[in-house]
């Protein structure tokens, strides 16, 4: 078992309005085979006892695929491997007597609620706004009624990989929402049972996005480099397409 | 009280088509009147919500996490079984009900697993057209694989992330509703008590996880669909969220919990790798399709494994039963892992893990196909422990994953609360005593879409409610409960953290209600489980205070309910004197040492009654009675 000392400096807020700062923790013989999040854990078993609030921290599934969980480390979403989300970033990532930094994602349109948790809430009303198929249950054919090439389902497949936990926010200079918009049009467009309402969707979506207050895309790549789930940038170029191509719709009817 | 499962007659094929035409229905403008409070936002609570608002009722949808999108539904790897029969390589409902209803054990009701087999092909038509992008075949028709239990390919998956396809899809709907009038969503709750009045369940009352304050919500009837309470053994594969209270609160209110012993352990997990472990890790069994399960055959040999020749290996599943193998049920393959390290000849660091090995698959169809087929896999196992699967064996064990137990529920999957529907892992429905793989997500999803919203319906239709708002009483007394319960868990502040108490418990009741189940063990339990949650209501320590975001305080909540819902465990484990599906009794095996189930005595559901804290609950038993199948007993030999 090979352990390492670290010091921790991370994010620490009351509530929403209250003003928040940075806090050092020591932490010793960390063992390398923990996770990030199992790192935190020690650290709060450590602030309980002591009789201070643990870090507030939001996690859920801890297999990388719910996408609650986040924090910018050391000025990476995620930390310094790429494709994990931190729950799936391991101790042995780091060194001894490191100072790991650790904040909440940053941006207007996601609040902080506590600590490094912060609220996501505009994601979902973007969602609702039109990130669907508009079916309802039992109204549909079999299947294989229709038939959708393998490329086809792949593409799809990699833009709906998304899991919404809001990395490429964070790592945008702009807090752009784009890759997240773009990923779900691209994953709907792509397929033949998207088509139908892709017009709407794309505006419906793109005007929800600017109303939540996220920036636009000035193309840093930053967003495809820190999502655990390698979301291809091609999905912005694909979104502002279909925005385009609403756009003259809604102008030229 | 007599339990009526409310099956209604006719022949088993027949039954749902005919119950359909016979319920009662809700005149299309009189739904808006209707309220639906929709608890958890998984496969099963989200596709029965958002269906229940596309039908025209009022919904209000609770869960814990920040969004819907969250629940752990979205963790399932593997697939969703459908009858479909694309393969042509013989499937039919009748065939997967069968594979169901045996693959349970024999311990869950015909009629249900025949109606959730008939509906399984529109859930997977459902998904299509909502845009799930399912695996295809190069002709552009829809790919299956083969799962354990079954000698059909009807898997239908999307890459290994089929979970996360399938609620994607279901949350867009939900979200499509509720851009509309008629669903509201409450993120960030959790439930603390049921509200029930003049019988019937007419309302929650949650916890708001941001500011702490109380809320409560009237309705015409509840809908539990709050998973599976595997968490109970502090380590599972399930979320960190994952817990017993919303259903605890229901079953202290009067819903029996049916067969709360039956907990599916599977095989192909990582191994515990430190006391600081927050969960545990699964990796899907198709890696058993290749990989071979060895222990070195001397005790305590610290060798690395590459170093062991094949002399001194004891494939130990391949020997035992060498008709199936590697391939054997996960309870068979779990209890051997089990029973190896017991015999001291567990692997690694802690001794409990056994390896599985590539080596022989590597050379006989190639790095390439191993790569191809396992890859992700391998590259998830390196991720965690560090160790590179295809240079030295993986080392895994047996994990806590599924709940079968849950909720008692009839045909209509209400509770014997009038009023309280349980939907997905939270009721005991449909896998008996072992579910089998890519089962869940089409159970969840066949309650949600296909069979809640019409029982309820036929609920509300007759159900004949008198007005209810939130101002009266019984909401008053139910706030009060929940904000006494809180008030004192703060007031403890002792010495000892909830995890501490939480990993107390967990340990206990895998050592002693796990793998293998014994008199003894479960009587030992029964004892300690009581002290450990007096000293719990004594001695733990929650920072922080009621009315702000506090984690310490939620995890503290839900530890309590699990300390008392671990010894209605216990008590379930104790009554069943049989070895069926997830549940080997000690007592009960054959003369070769395999599990011995005992139709006779048990082909019941135990759904029990709660009698107040520390105090023996009351078994009530339905009868199973089996017409279509003749039962057998399991050979894998």
């Amino acid at each position: 078992m090979k352990t390492i000392n670290i010091t921790v400096k991370v994010w620490r807020q009351e509530n929403a309005v209250a003003l928040g700062h940075f806090e050092d923790y020591k932490l010793t013989e960390i063992d390398t085979d923990m996770s990030f999040l199992e790192m935190l854990d020690v650290m709060n078993e450590g602030l309980t006892l002591s009789g201070e609030e643990p870090l507030a921290f939001d996690s859920d599934c801890r297999e990388g695929i719910c996408g609650m969980c986040g924090a910018v480390v050391n000025g990476e979403p995620h930390g310094p491997v790429q494709a994990v989300t931190i729950c799936q970033l391991h101790m042995r990532s780091f060194t001894n007597d490191q100072t790991l930094i650790i904040e909440p994602w940053r941006s207007k349109a996601f609040p902080v609620i506590k600590d490094i948790v912060v609220d996501r809430s505009a994601f979902d009303r973007i969602i609702s706004a039109g990130g669907y198929i508009s079916v309802r249950t039992g109204a549909t054919t079999d299947a294989n009624a229709n038939l959708i090439t393998n490329n086809t389902a792949e593409e799809a497949m990699d833009a709906a990989q998304c899991i919404g936990c809001g990395a490429c926010v964070a790592a945008c200079p702009n807090a752009s929402a784009m890759l997240f918009v773009g990923a779900k049009i691209s994953h709907l467009s792509l397929l033949p049972q998207g088509k139908m309402e892709c017009v709407q969707r794309v505006r419906k979506m793109v005007t929800q996005m600017d109303k939540e207050g996220f920036g636009s895309c000035s193309n840093e790549y930053e967003c495809s480099v820190s999502c655990p789930k390698e979301i291809n940038i091609s999905h912005i170029a694909r979104m502002n397409r279909k925005m385009i191509k609403a756009t003259l719709k809604s102008v030229v009817g | 009280m007599k339990l009526n499962s409310n099956v209604p007659k006719g022949k088993l094929k027949d039954k749902w088509t005919q119950y359909k035409f016979d319920m009662k229905l809700v005149n299309p403008a009189n739904k808006r009147k209707f309220n639906i409070i929709v608890v958890g936002t998984g496969l099963a609570g989200a596709s029965a919500a958002a269906s229940y608002s596309e039908l025209g009722y009022n919904v209000k949808v609770f869960c814990i996490q920040d969004s819907p999108r969250r629940a752990h539904s979205i963790a399932a790897q593997g697939g969703i079984n459908a009858a479909k029969n694309y393969p042509n390589d013989g499937d039919s409902i009748y065939r997967l009900f069968y594979d169901t209803i045996k693959g349970g054990d024999y311990r869950s009701r015909e009629a249900n697993v025949y109606r959730l087999a008939e509906v399984s092909n529109n859930i997977v038509d459902q998904c299509v057209a909502q845009g799930v992008p399912f695996a295809r075949d190069y002709g552009g028709s829809l790919s299956t694989r083969s799962f354990g239990g079954a000698l059909v390919s009807r898997t239908f998956y999307a890459r290994g992330q089929t979970g996360q396809q399938l609620l994607l899809g279901a949350y867009g709907a939900l979200m499509k509703e509720a851009s509309g009038p008629n669903l509201q969503i409450f993120p960030r709750r959790e439930m603390m008590e049921l509200v029930v009045h003049e019988g019937k369940a007419r309302g929650i009352v949650v916890r708001n996880l941001i500011n702490g304050e109380l809320e409560s919500y009237a309705a015409d009837m509840v809908v539990l669909a709050t998973g599976g309470y595997g968490n109970v053994y502090f380590l599972s594969t399930n979320a960190m969220s994952s817990n017993t209270s919303a259903v605890w609160s229901a079953h202290k209110k009067g819903a029996f919990f049916a067969n709360p012993c039956f907990v599916q352990i599977h095989p192909t997990c990582m191994p515990v790798h430190g006391d600081y472990q927050s969960k545990l890790t699964l990796m899907s069994e198709s890696l058993r399709n290749d990989g071979r399960v060895w222990v070195p055959k001397k005790k305590g040999d610290k060798r690395h494994p590459n170093d062991i020749p094949e002399n001194e290996r004891d494939y130990y599943l391949e020997n035992k039963y060498p008709t199936f193998g590697n391939l054997v049920p996960r309870d068979v393959a779990s209890r051997n892992a089990n029973e190896q390290c017991e015999l001291g000849k567990g692997v690694g660091n802690t001794g409990l893990a056994v390896y599985l090995d590539f080596k022989e698959a590597t050379k006989r169809i190639g790095l390439e196909a191993i790569k191809a087929k396992y890859g992700n896999l391998f590259d998830m196992y390196k991720q965690i422990t560090g160790k590179d699967p295809y240079t030295e064996p993986m080392m895994i064990f047996p994990a806590i994953h599924y709940t079968m137990g849950g909720l008692w529920v009839d045909y209509n999957l209400m509770s014997n609360l009038p009023g309280l529907f349980v939907l997905g892992e939270a009721n005991f429905s449909d896998h008996g005593a072992n579910r089998l793989g890519a089962s869940a997500l089409m159970q969840g999803l066949a309650d949600g879409y296909f069979v809640a919203p019409y029982t309820a319906g036929n609920y509300l239709a007759q159900a004949d409610n008198n007005e209810l708002t939130t101002d009266h009483e019984v909401f008053q007394k139910a706030e009060k409960a929940a904000k006494e319960k809180i008030e004192k868990l703060l007031s403890i502040k002792g010495k000892r953290t909830v995890d501490d108490f939480h990993k107390e418990l967990g340990k206990l009741l895998w050592d002693n209600c796990g793998i293998v189940r014994k008199d003894e063990d479960l009587k030992k339990a029964l004892k300690e489980i009581p002290k450990i949650r007096e000293e719990f209501w004594k001695n733990v320590i929650i920072p922080g205070t009621a009315d702000s975001f506090n984690q310490t305080l939620e995890r503290a909540i839900r530890v309590a309910d699990f300390l008392e819902m671990a010894e209605l465990m216990i008590h379930d484990a104790a009554d069943r004197r049989e070895s069926c599906g997830c549940h080997l009794r000690e007592e009960s095996q054959t003369n070769e040492g395999e599990a011995l189930r005992k139709d006779k005595k048990y082909s019941y559901v135990s759904a029990w009654e709660f009698k107040g804290v520390g105090k023996e609950p009351k078994l009530h038993k339905e009868e199973l009675t089996f017409e279509d199948v003749e039962l057998t007993q399991r050979s894998y030999k």
